[in-house]
């Protein structure tokens, strides 16, 4: 490990009221890489993934403790502002939620309220978005039409384009492919491999074939731990931790 | 861990000079959000505003006339001399009017309720709740002028009365104008009772009838009842129309077939004539007081038995 | 066989009770409709009334309602929607959130005759407003902000959480995502909540009674510190006032008959359109 890691949690803690949901995380992100985020339900993993971009301030009754660094920077600092670390680094959600609007919209929300107007700009970067997103060429006739009128696929891959219109380093992926069909499914992981050359990627997932098909390196949650964190061949060829060997080899989960 | 060698240097001074520009939007957020909360504590302010009129303006009446004898007193003559202000055949005129619009509007709207949830079917259902909350629009005066012109005079012939007038057809222009809401929200409560509870009745046999009596009707009763009781406070509040049609004698009432004065009509009759800051004024912001209490009363009881619904159900919000 | 003759009767004296619901409720609509169509004429429509109000037409009166109206909204629709923005979207679920949300619910049960007396002692007398256009408005205003409060709650938290997520993690800040996202999608569900309220208020007479309404003003209502007829207000004086009883029925039957369409066709339309959202949201 070196310096040129993108992000890093540090004795992250998290509590949910008094109950605590995260102990002693220590995880760095390396940049151009995708890190995998196992796990079965409820261990935390999401929790994780939504402190990286300060997204768990929405809940109410919460408390943090240690620090979370993005480019060396530490993001938790009060004078940090939320905004500006969310325009920094992207997600994706569990349910694809396309504003209801159409589809152009859809993807120049993001740079309007980044206070950007140039039209052609917007133009630009709205198709080279949807491109990047391999979505362009099933859409590019109909953009003016409702999001909502996409199938479950299409909604997805035009949630991961909005999310690319903003240019963040980081994207951050909690189980991406949750309510999508394999076909679907296959396509979102073709395009994270693709988008790991320009952006650092953090994926959650429950599905340890995903981890192993997309990842470069994965991490394993177990009741709010970080059990094992390694490079993907290793955690999923030769674990060290034995309740690492019991995932993945279905023993639970 | 690897990050304790990045570069501390960038710490709390850097971080300022790098978000200096963020501060301004942060600062209008703040704005924003203080702005919000003003107006939200507005509603607030008008509920406690309310109360405060109605305590400063009753206020002077009851160093004029004691609670006890203004409450029970049995004569309303605010402008004889000397005036006397007891209110209760007011307060009794009001009971008698709600409890005969319950009569009323208690079996249709429930009934109501119950066939749109239980007996009608999908298309009916389309149909029917939309009319009947359109119906619920129609203004009290209009509910008024129909009592005035068409029941009054059928009271009077059917029974032989010196006036149709009577707490008999203010008690059943309310109790039809106090239907569909009554009926609207019993419907609400009843299309909350999950499918579940019917499907596990119908499983061990019961038939539809049994299912309602026993399964639908005691799952969803404080639902109804909250219905019930917004209802009863929706007529014991409503004005125009007793004003209209009660007939407004402020004498404590025997039979149905008196002219009564309820305590929205005595307010409305007499606050036009009453000089302002006098006695009788005074009277009047107290019976609107009295009229508050017990609807803040209704709806507190309302709310808490809704909330309860809600939760023996599951419903979240 | 003793069952299923329990489940007749019963089923059908339900069916008895919608039915006589319906029946009165359509004999008052029709009886007005009916009684009401002779007198609607043009002239009716668009004269001001003559001779001690036993003849000509009702047009200041219609004007009067629809200038109350929409003064009570213009105050009420802002001051609602913030509040109801507040409660929904910045709210902490704290005590004194608890306490508004209370208040308004009670707010919501005031009969209309109390807050005819508040608008009386606060803008009448307290602010010196007068009877007037003004005062009358602010007082329905009153009558209508709990409405229209619960209305627009009620649509903004049918918008779904997962959009302002996707809006707040896209870096937008709270209140762009409030103006662009959340309110733009509960649009429509706030509109048919301030149609419907737009129906309440033009309907009541109580809380005009004392703020607003006269019987008999001559011409249009020229500023709002001018007294406004007002068509329930109207057909209540023409019941009881007035020297010519007879010759005012008629016109009362008119203003009824106006006044009834005017709010069946306003929350006809509100209803309308809630059952479109409905059915779109699936």
């Amino acid at each position: 490990m070196d310096d040129s890691m993108k992000m890093c949690s540090e004795n992250v803690n998290f509590f949910y009221g008094r109950q605590q949901a995260l102990k002693e995380i220590n995880l760095n992100i390396l940049p151009n890489k995708v890190t995998a985020i196992i796990g079965p339900s409820g261990c935390g993993k999401s929790t994780f993934i939504r402190l990286l971009n300060r997204m768990n301030e929405l809940v109410p009754h919460t408390t943090l403790t240690g620090r979370i660094y993005l480019d060396g920077q530490d993001i938790l600092m009060p004078c940090v502002d939320p905004v500006e670390i969310r325009r920094r680094v992207g997600m994706v959600f569990q349910k694809p939620n396309p504003f209801p609007k159409n589809i152009f919209e859809n993807i120049s929300y993001g740079l309007e309220v980044n206070s950007i107007r140039n039209k052609r700009f917007i133009e630009e970067r709205v198709v080279e978005s949807l491109k990047k997103a391999a979505l362009w060429d099933e859409v590019k006739d109909r953009l003016y039409d409702s999001a909502l009128n996409l199938s479950g696929g299409q909604q997805q891959r035009l949630c991961i384009a909005r999310c690319l219109a903003v240019k963040p380093e980081v994207l951050l992926f909690d189980e991406p492919c949750a309510s999508l069909d394999p076909i679907s499914t296959r396509k979102v992981e073709e395009l994270i491999l693709e988008l790991k050359k320009d952006y650092t990627i953090a994926i959650v997932t429950h599905n340890m074939q995903q981890a192993a098909r997309v990842s470069d390196y994965t991490g394993f949650f177990l009741l709010g731990e970080l059990i094992e964190f390694d490079k993907t061949e290793k955690i999923f060829k030769a674990p060290e931790d034995h309740r690492t060997e019991d995932y993945i080899t279905g023993r639970f989960g | 861990m690897a990050c304790l060698s990045w570069k501390r240097g960038r710490g709390p001074s850097s971080c300022r000079a790098q978000f200096l520009g963020e501060h301004m939007a942060r600062v209008k957020e703040k704005l924003y959000e203080w702005i919000f909360a003003a107006l939200a504590f507005s509603s607030l302010v008008f509920l406690i505003g309310i109360v405060w009129v109605l305590c400063k303006e009753s206020l002077p009446i009851f160093s004029r006339v004691p609670l006890g004898s203004f409450l029970f007193g049995k004569f309303w003559y605010p402008t004889y001399c000397p005036p006397e202000f007891g209110i209760l055949p007011l307060i009794l005129s009001s009971v008698w009017v709600t409890l005969g619009a319950m009569v009323v509007c208690v079996p249709l709207g429930v009934g109501s309720a119950l066939y749109l949830n239980e007996v009608a079917n999908f298309r009916q259902r389309q149909i029917l709740k939309p009319m009947i909350e359109i119906l619920a629009s129609i203004p009290s005066v209009v509910y008024g002028f129909f009592g005035v012109v068409l029941v009054t005079p059928f009271l009077q012939k059917v029974f032989s009365l010196p006036t149709g007038m009577t707490a008999l057809n203010a008690s059943f222009i309310l109790g039809l104008m106090a239907t569909p809401t009554v009926c609207s929200l019993a419907e609400d409560a009843l299309s909350y009772v999950p499918r579940s509870f019917r499907e596990a009745s119908f499983a061990v046999g019961a038939d539809r009838w049994q299912t309602l009596i026993k399964v639908v009707i005691p799952a969803a009763g404080s639902g109804i009842s909250t219905a019930i009781i917004l209802g009863m406070s929706r007529a014991i509040g409503e004005t125009m129309t007793v004003l209209m049609v009660a007939g407004g004698a402020a004498v404590i009432p025997k039979t149905l077939l008196e002219p009564v004065r309820p305590m929205t009509a005595a307010i409305a009759a007499e606050m036009g004539e009453a000089p302002m800051g006098g006695d009788h004024y005074h009277a009047l912001f107290a019976i609107a007081f009295i009229l508050f209490i017990i609807t803040f009363v209704f709806n507190i009881v309302a709310e808490i038995i809704s909330r309860r619904f809600r939760i023996k159900l599951g419903i979240s919000r | 066989m003793k069952r299923d003759i329990i489940q007749k009767i019963g089923f059908f004296s339900l069916f008895l009770s919608i039915l006589i619901t319906f029946s009165f409720l359509g004999m008052i609509v029709y009886f007005i409709f009916s009684r009401g169509l002779p007198v609607i004429s043009w002239d009716f429509l668009t004269q001001p009334p003559r001779n001690a109000m036993t003849e000509g037409g009702v047009a200041p009166v219609i004007i009067g309602t629809v200038y109350l109206t929409l003064g009570s909204m213009i105050f009420a629709v802002p001051l609602g929607l913030a509040c109801a923005v507040y409660l929904c979207e910045y709210s902490p679920k704290s005590f004194v959130v608890n306490v508004i949300r209370i208040s308004i619910n009670n707010l919501a049960g005031v009969p209309s005759v109390v807050f005819g007396l508040f608008g009386l002692a606060v803008f009448v007398k307290f602010f010196g407003f007068g009877v007037s256009l003004l005062s009358g408005s602010l007082t329905l205003g009153i009558l209508a902000l709990p409405l229209i409060i619960s209305a627009s709650q009620e649509a903004l938290i049918a918008v779904p959480y997962s959009i302002r997520e996707a809006s707040l993690s896209l870096g937008a800040t709270q209140w762009q995502t409030i103006r662009r996202i959340v309110l733009p999608t509960a649009f429509p569900g706030i509109l048919t909540g301030v149609i419907l309220s737009i129906g309440r208020v033009a309907g009541e007479t109580a809380p005009i009674l004392f703020t607003a309404a006269a019987f008999y003003k001559r011409g249009y209502p020229k500023s709002i510190f001018s007294e406004v007829m007002a068509l329930p207000y109207h057909i209540y004086a023409l019941m009881t006032e007035g020297a010519h009883p007879d010759k005012q029925r008629a016109i009362a039957y008119g203003c009824s008959l106006i006044l009834l369409f005017l709010v069946l066709s306003i929350s006809g339309v509100a209803i309308f359109l809630r059952q479109q959202q409905r059915s779109y949201h699936g």
